[in-house]
């Protein structure tokens, strides 16, 4: 019997005093699919760090088909065959295709040769004299993926490949990555999504904790089994249950914004959202999506249209932020690092801020900070916001679940009716997701009107009464729930 | 008029020398992700410096303007170790080297004694019947040799940065680290060696404002044009040869202040001599509205420290 492609054993690795990994292990055979299936912080991108080299490990045992191997840094990993494809890209975005191939391959003739095999072999059609940063997600992956197959990589290690991927095209990545592994390339997959582990994987590691808790074959596990390793409990879905729309709440009416080039990013969406309604707005990222919602929250002047709040009475599409706020608006930004937290700033001031305004903790000039603290603590233990060791530790610190739930106690403390959430369970695992969808289905049982939008179907279809499907900056479709995935897949794509 | 023009063409150069080369010395520096205000502070290192080879060890003035690119240099050392090596705030050590490197100079003059000594300097150097032509001769074929040099100097940095392999790494370096590091570029080692050859131009520069132009070392002699190439950078985005165009105009500016006193032109003196800061003002106002919205030319990772087993 041949000794596996890879093997890591007992590997440890401490960041800053916390374990991130403590005894994990993963075995991938050569022409093998293997996931590596996991919640967020479980340690895999970690794990799969020290297996390209990036990483040290403190302790433990890592050998390359059956001869024990230390790797001196990501260029040795390369030598030795090991290529990686990170979650976030390592791609020099103002570079051409070919000079990113250049940088990484060290020479033109490697270039040239991983040009070819991209075409030849991968059945990647990319043009090397494009700038990385004109290219979608789905081409710079590619670029990604060529870089590491290049010189041919006999281990080939994907981190989250289909999370930042349509359905369409993580169906096509995934058959790619068949077909590498059919040349007798060994492929991890990274992943926290069982339905493509369970359509992929010839086997599966399960990840907890830092610590690897299964390996099991995938088609012979069923879902709630892989669930149960993956989080260590059921975590049960909510049932779906309907709302019951009544008035208009949120309305845009022919919103236009112009990117800076001045073509259009929104061209044109028409759409409204019901008091007890959640409205779900599905689309390939990029879409208009961000403009939309960045309009809404009234950070962005659109260059026409209006934008009503039913309760105002009228036109808010002049108003300040701050003003919509006051007048009901609770908005959950795709990016709560950079726009819902300031990560420097206390937990406590995080929380305060939302309310500041209206004197909730003292009039001009005086701020009672213990005022804050009651409020804060008292939202924090109703929204179950964990790892919060005191208020006036920095918002930065709180891992990705609970800075969201951080940022809806926030949002939410002001019994809010119409509710903007972009993206809000990016990044988050299930439990977390869980909860956040929990929150949008309380506030829609509340009355409020909830515009959730979300590039991942699956949170769409299980949470919106309505679903609207975005493209080249309309509302290009609409469908009344229960709809039919495949038809909002096609209304997704087919506008291209 | 005629002669007032070909004066002032003929000063434009040696006044858009030090602005270029300082200029380039922080495009080398900043395309690798290092943000360094220090130019003003290394300007001064390498004017004082030159002048000390001149007036200490006897050096011709093109051996004081290696001796003041090598002073620079050593001084940069210090600059890399603490923002490269020991990452910090490359702002507030920046600005901590500009006030070091003040005091420092003003100390070595003074103690030496170096202070207002005239010195040969660099001389001019006709390039034979072309230095005859009228008007463009004295402007362009009747300099000292730095002049004549700082074409092939941009020239060759500017072929380094984009078409070499060595620049191809440098710029990865300052777009994106992470991407560098992943492609086995030793970061660290880039961004020091970056820094330092940077540094060496903008010593350079300043040592022929001492050595070439003023041919004196005087306290604080730079006046502020170090933060103008700094200005320049920008206005160039990033950019060798647009910013030896800038250099240029700015050296157009410069030079006029004098000679409109000496034309006999009543203008205030001091408003005069605040026009290269106006501008430089102007430049960096039109610069923002022009390009409000537009993606920038800055590399990505200006500024910011790199630290491999960062987790985010």
């Amino acid at each position: 019997m041949t000794p596996p492609r890879l093997a890591l054993s007992d590997i440890c690795k401490r960041f800053d005093g916390f374990p991130a990994l403590d005894g994990a292990g993963l075995s991938v055979e050569a022409g093998e699919v293997h996931a590596l299936l996991g919640e967020n912080g479980a340690g895999k991108s970690s794990l799969m760090n020290i297996a390209a080299g990036l990483y040290t490990p403190d302790s433990g045992h890592m050998a390359l088909d059956g001869v024990t191997a230390a790797l001196r840094g990501p260029a040795d990993a390369r030598a030795r065959g090991i290529g990686m494809v990170h979650q976030h890209f390592r791609l020099v975005r103002p570079f051409t295709v070919a000079e990113n191939l250049v940088l990484a391959l060290g020479g033109k003739a490697a270039m040239r040769g991983a040009l070819a095999l991209a075409a030849d072999r991968l059945g990647f059609a990319l043009d090397p004299d494009r700038r990385v940063d004109s290219l979608s997600v789905a081409e710079q992956q590619q670029v990604e993926i060529v870089k590491a197959m290049a010189g041919g990589a006999r281990l080939l290690i994907l981190d989250e490949p289909t999370a930042v991927l349509t359905d369409a095209e993580a169906e096509r990545l995934l058959s790619t990555v068949r077909g590498i592994a059919a040349t007798g390339t060994a492929v991890v997959l990274v992943t926290h999504k069982l339905p493509d582990v369970r359509r992929f994987a010839d086997k599966v590691t399960i990840l907890r904790a830092g610590r690897t808790v299964g390996i099991v074959d995938p088609r012979a596990t069923s879902d709630d089994d892989l669930t149960r390793l993956t989080v260590g409990e059921r975590a049960a879905l909510p049932p779906r249950e309907a709302g019951t729309p009544g008035r208009r709440r949120l309305e845009l009416i022919g919103l236009r914004c112009l990117r800076p080039d001045g073509r259009p990013a929104v061209d044109g969406a028409d759409l409204h959202v019901g008091a007890g309604e959640i409205y779900g707005l599905a689309g390939v990222s990029g879409n208009g999506q961000s403009e939309l919602a960045e309009a809404i929250a009234g950070v962005r002047r659109p260059a026409a249209g209006v934008i009503q709040f039913e309760d105002a009475g009228a036109d808010v599409t002049a108003l300040t932020p701050g003003a919509r706020r006051r007048l009901g608006l609770a908005c959950i930004p795709a990016d709560r690092y950079a726009h819902a937290l300031a990560g420097d700033l206390s937990i406590a001031e995080n929380f305060a801020v939302g309310r500041i305004d209206r004197g909730d903790y003292g009039p001009w000039g005086w701020v009672d900070r213990a005022a804050i603290r009651r409020a804060t603590a008292k939202a924090i233990a109703e929204h179950d916001v964990q790892g919060v060791r005191s208020l006036g530790q920095k918002a930065a610190l709180l891992s990705g679940g609970n800075a969201q739930k951080a940022v809806i106690a926030r949002e939410f403390a002001g019994n809010q009716t119409i509710i903007l959430a972009h993206s809000p369970s990016r990044g988050l695992d299930l439990k977390a997701t869980a909860a956040v969808h929990a929150r949008l289905t309380e506030a829609r049982a509340a009355g409020a009107a909830v515009l959730l939008i979300s590039e991942d179907l699956d949170e769409v279809l299980s949470l919106a009464d309505r679903i609207g499907v975005m493209s080249r900056g309309r509302i290009v479709a609409e469908f009344a729930c229960p709809a039919d995935r495949q038809a909002i897949g096609r209304a997704m794509v087919g506008h291209g | 008029m005629i002669d007032f023009v070909a004066s002032w063409l003929a000063a434009t150069l040696a006044y858009a020398v030090p602005y270029a080369l300082a200029a380039l010395g922080l495009i080398i520096c900043e395309r690798a992700g290092v943000l360094s205000l220090t130019a003003e502070g290394f300007m001064l290192v390498g004017a004082l410096a030159g002048v000390g080879a001149v007036l200490a060890l006897r050096a011709p003035p093109l051996a004081a303007l290696a001796v003041g690119m090598a002073a620079a240099a050593l001084v940069a050392v210090l600059f890399a170790l603490l923002v490269v090596v020991l990452r910090l705030n490359q702002v507030v050590a920046g600005l901590a080297m500009v006030f070091f490197c003040q005091g420092l100079t003003s100390l070595v003059g003074t103690a030496f004694g170096w202070t207002s000594k005239a010195i040969g300097g660099l001389t001019r150097l006709p390039l034979g019947p072309l230095a005859d032509l009228p008007l463009l001769g004295r402007a362009l074929f009747n300099q000292d040799i730095l002049v004549y040099l700082t074409l092939p100097i941009f020239a060759a940095i500017a072929w380094l940065l984009t078409r070499s392999m060595t620049g191809l790494r440098l710029r990865a370096v300052g777009e994106s680290p992470e991407a560098a590091d992943a492609a086995g570029v030793n970061v660290t080692a880039y961004r020091f060696v970056a820094v330092l050859a940077g540094s060496a131009l903008i010593g350079l520069a300043g040592a022929y404002i001492s050595v070439g132009s003023a041919k004196i070392w005087i306290q604080d002699m730079t006046s502020g044009r170090g933060w103008i190439a700094i200005a320049l950078v920008i206005f160039a985005r990033w950019r060798p040869w647009r910013a030896l165009a800038g250099a240029i105009l700015f050296g157009c500016i410069e030079s006029l202040v004098p000679r409109v006193a000496a034309a006999g032109i009543q203008a205030p003196r001091y408003v005069m001599l605040m026009l290269p800061y106006v501008v430089t003002l102007g430049v960096m106002v039109w610069m923002a509205v022009a390009r409000t919205g537009r993606p920038g030319d800055e590399p990505a990772a200006l500024g910011q420290p790199h630290v491999r087993e960062e987790r985010r």
